[in-house]
């Protein structure tokens, strides 16, 4: 089989999610062996200008010139694979769009902010069409390896749609709500395997809202835990602020 | 400025340098001879975290602010958590110390072996890259990759991953390792001693470019005998230190249009942190096996030359394999008390009492010294947040370093040259992403 040529691509981000990958050790080498890695900045020195049959993009688009360079690779790529959470849903650099951006430069560069000019953050699918999206901030690497199977296979790969909740409680985690805490997996999309709660920790929210939320289900365990929805719907936004209503169905 | 090579023009512009973290261009124009340019541009597009911050409960800070970089996550995770215990008045426990301590020995371990095999040693050795090692050189690559592996699997036990840590918060851990998971950590931590070995001995064989600039290196400073990561003063070779309440002082950010990221300075027009500037200030409290590193090696401080940096990192490897050894030891000979284990989220329980402060968090990142500063309101909600990064601190030197280099270097060809500036800006080990748009005014 002939190895496709894949490069990887990174906007505004923190470049942890390709670093998940450069983590995954000796099995970094047998992804090697399968694909023609041609342009990984933050690995190698090669850079690829020509058509490619796997684009990776990390990253959100929070400038006009991430834009252009977004299309550019869009129009030279065979697929388009956005990778980590600020690629599929915005992440957290969405946070910023609850601001003024020009408050936003102001607080960062004062009267400087004029040197750095920005935009709203948008996930990649809010500029150009995007082939398969791997959430997570950062990627959960058995997912990334799934979804590869399945890019280097040609078929689709179908994001759980089920919330966290479902994959925590065969984990025979306790319940954050019961231990006095506010944890997003009720409405979270599943595909993690619920790594933080397995950690003791809350879930983020990081890959985005399942679809078709339990709404009445979710009410009824905040009511039953005495937790305002506001208080919910502010801890939503450190990732999900790009999503308009709608827009990532069935992603 | 003039320079021998008279009649000599240059124009080197390496658009996103790669085998960096982060997006910089290198432009260097000489005309005539003489030096009309040079300039590390940094071209990262904004991420403002310092603003995004406003609004968030504190307890949130250390899981936003991980964000700032996925290589030195757990550093900006402990560096935030310490900020925000000094604003909340919360008092970590020894065991807690014991186990932060450990997390950014594993950090250094990783981060540096990133930047020695991965990064630098490409240029090294006459490669583009690392991957391709593995045709000529098979066993470094594999020992690179397994090194990073078992780091990166000892700290899924302390704190569920590396990329962004789940289980280190305000207050401690959300989850406390057993006893039988710090035996096997141990036996791990032993077993990568050959390895290593190995990497002091393949530094050891490498030649590195003769270069030295003098400047001011600024660390963490202590009075104690221990190698200062996780807390200490501001220490500089030119003798300044300085409170870490006081870290404005210490940095005097300022804004150059060329770059998206603040340039800094101390005493002198530019100062360095990282690897090679604690080398310089606190060597003499190495671990025996560090000093013996720095031994093999001939490295010797203080040393004033900027590629020398992936020598300290891999000094400061050695020294922090054998403190995680030594902390894991201790930990299972006094036993860890795994009711420690909290669960916090926002607070919503008010499990930690919150009350409006200011703290100051500084921390050894493996770049450099790292500060977070926040302030909060009353309900524990952020209304300002400042953050110093390491990256920032070094643009000013990188600059300088480049000036005082290309003189020296024009005799040589163009690719030469250029791939000499690359080479320069990398053994900083820059990290872009986290550098931008940090700095608050």
């Amino acid at each position: 089989m002939k190895r496709p040529k894949t490069a990887f691509f990174d906007l505004s981000c923190c470049e942890g999610c390709q670093l998940q990958v450069v983590n995954s050790g000796e099995l970094l080498l047998e992804i090697v062996d399968l694909v023609d890695i041609v342009e990984f900045r933050e690995a190698i020195s090669e850079k690829w200008d020509g058509d490619l049959d796997v684009a990776f993009v990390e990253g959100s688009v929070t400038d006009e010139h991430a834009a252009e360079r977004l299309k550019n690779i869009r129009a030279r790529a065979k697929t388009l694979v956005a990778l980590g959470s600020c690629a599929t849903i915005g992440g957290v650099n969405g946070m910023k769009n609850a601001f003024d951006p020009i408050e936003v430069g102001r607080i960062v560069y004062g009267e400087d902010r004029r040197l750095f000019p920005t935009t709203a953050t948008r996930a990649l699918h809010q500029v150009v069409p995007v082939d398969y999206t791997i959430h997570g901030c950062p990627i959960y690497i058995p997912e990334f390896l799934t979804a590869l199977k399945c890019i280097l296979a040609g078929i689709p790969y179908t994001v759980p749609d089920q919330a966290v909740c479902a994959e925590c409680k065969c984990n025979e985690n306790v319940c954050l709500f019961d231990r006095g805490v506010t944890c997003l997996g009720p409405v979270t999309r599943a595909g993690c395997n619920s790594w933080c709660v397995n950690n003791g920790n809350i879930c983020y929210g990081c890959r985005g809202l399942v679809s078709n939320p339990n709404e009445k289900g979710m009410l009824q365990v905040l009511t039953a835990h005495g937790v305002s929805l506001e208080h919910v719907v502010k801890k939503m936004e450190m990732y999900n602020r790009c999503r308009e209503e709608g827009s990532d169905r069935g992603r | 400025m003039a320079v021998k090579d008279a009649g000599r023009n240059l124009g080197v512009k390496v658009e996103y340098l790669t085998r960096v973290e982060g997006h910089g261009n290198i432009v260097v124009e000489v005309k005539d001879g003489a030096l009309a340019a040079c300039r590390f541009d940094v071209v990262e597009s904004p991420r403002f975290f310092e603003a995004l911050l406003r609004g968030r409960s504190i307890f949130e800070a250390q899981h936003i602010t991980s964000r700032i970089c996925g290589i030195c996550a757990c550093a900006h995770s402990l560096t935030s958590i310490q900020a925000a215990e000094a604003a909340l008045g919360v008092i970590p426990s020894a065991q807690t110390i014991a186990l932060r301590r450990l997390l950014l020995d594993l950090e250094f371990i990783d981060s540096h072996v990133l930047h020695i095999y991965l990064l630098a040693l490409p240029d090294l050795v006459g490669a583009k890259s690392f991957l391709p090692l593995v045709g000529s050189h098979e066993k470094v690559v594999r020992r690179a990759l397994r090194l990073k592996k078992t780091v990166n699997q000892l700290s899924d036990v302390l704190v569920g991953r590396h990329v962004h840590p789940i289980s280190a918060i305000i207050g401690g851990f959300t989850k406390i390792p057993s006893h039988h998971e710090l035996e096997r950590l141990h036996e791990s931590l032993a077993a990568l001693r050959p390895d290593m070995e190995a990497t002091v001995a393949l530094v050891a064989s490498l030649t590195f470019p003769d270069f030295e600039r003098p400047t001011e290196y600024v660390a963490l400073t202590a009075d104690d005998e221990t190698y200062p990561l996780l807390s200490g003063d501001i220490g500089s070779t030119d003798g300044v230190r300085l409170t870490k309440q006081e870290y404005r002082r210490a940095t005097n950010e300022r804004v150059v249009p060329h770059s998206s990221a603040k340039h800094t300075h101390l005493s002198r027009d530019s100062y360095t942190v990282g690897a090679l500037a604690r080398f310089n200030l606190n060597h003499d409290k190495l671990l025996p096996r560090g000093k013996e590193a720095a031994r093999v090696l001939g490295l010797r401080a203080p040393s004033h030359n900027p590629f020398l940096n992936t020598m300290a990192q891999t000094v400061e490897a050695v020294h922090c394999l054998e403190e995680a050894i030594g902390l894991v030891g201790g930990l299972l000979e006094h036993g860890v008390d795994g009711s420690e284990a909290l669960v916090v989220g926002v607070n919503e329980s008010n499990r930690i009492p919150v009350r409006a402060g200011e703290g100051v968090g500084a921390i050894e990142a493996p770049r450099g010294i790292l500060f977070h500063r926040y302030r909060i309101d009353p309900s524990g909600i952020i209304t300002d947040a400042d953050c110093v990064i390491p990256t920032n601190q070094n643009l000013a030197s990188i600059e300088r370093d480049m000036r005082a280099f290309v003189p020296g270097i024009l005799h040589k060809s163009d690719a030469e040259i250029t791939l000499g500036l690359e080479m320069l800006v990398r053994s900083y080990d820059p990290c872009i992403s986290c550098s931008t748009h940090l700095v608050r005014l």
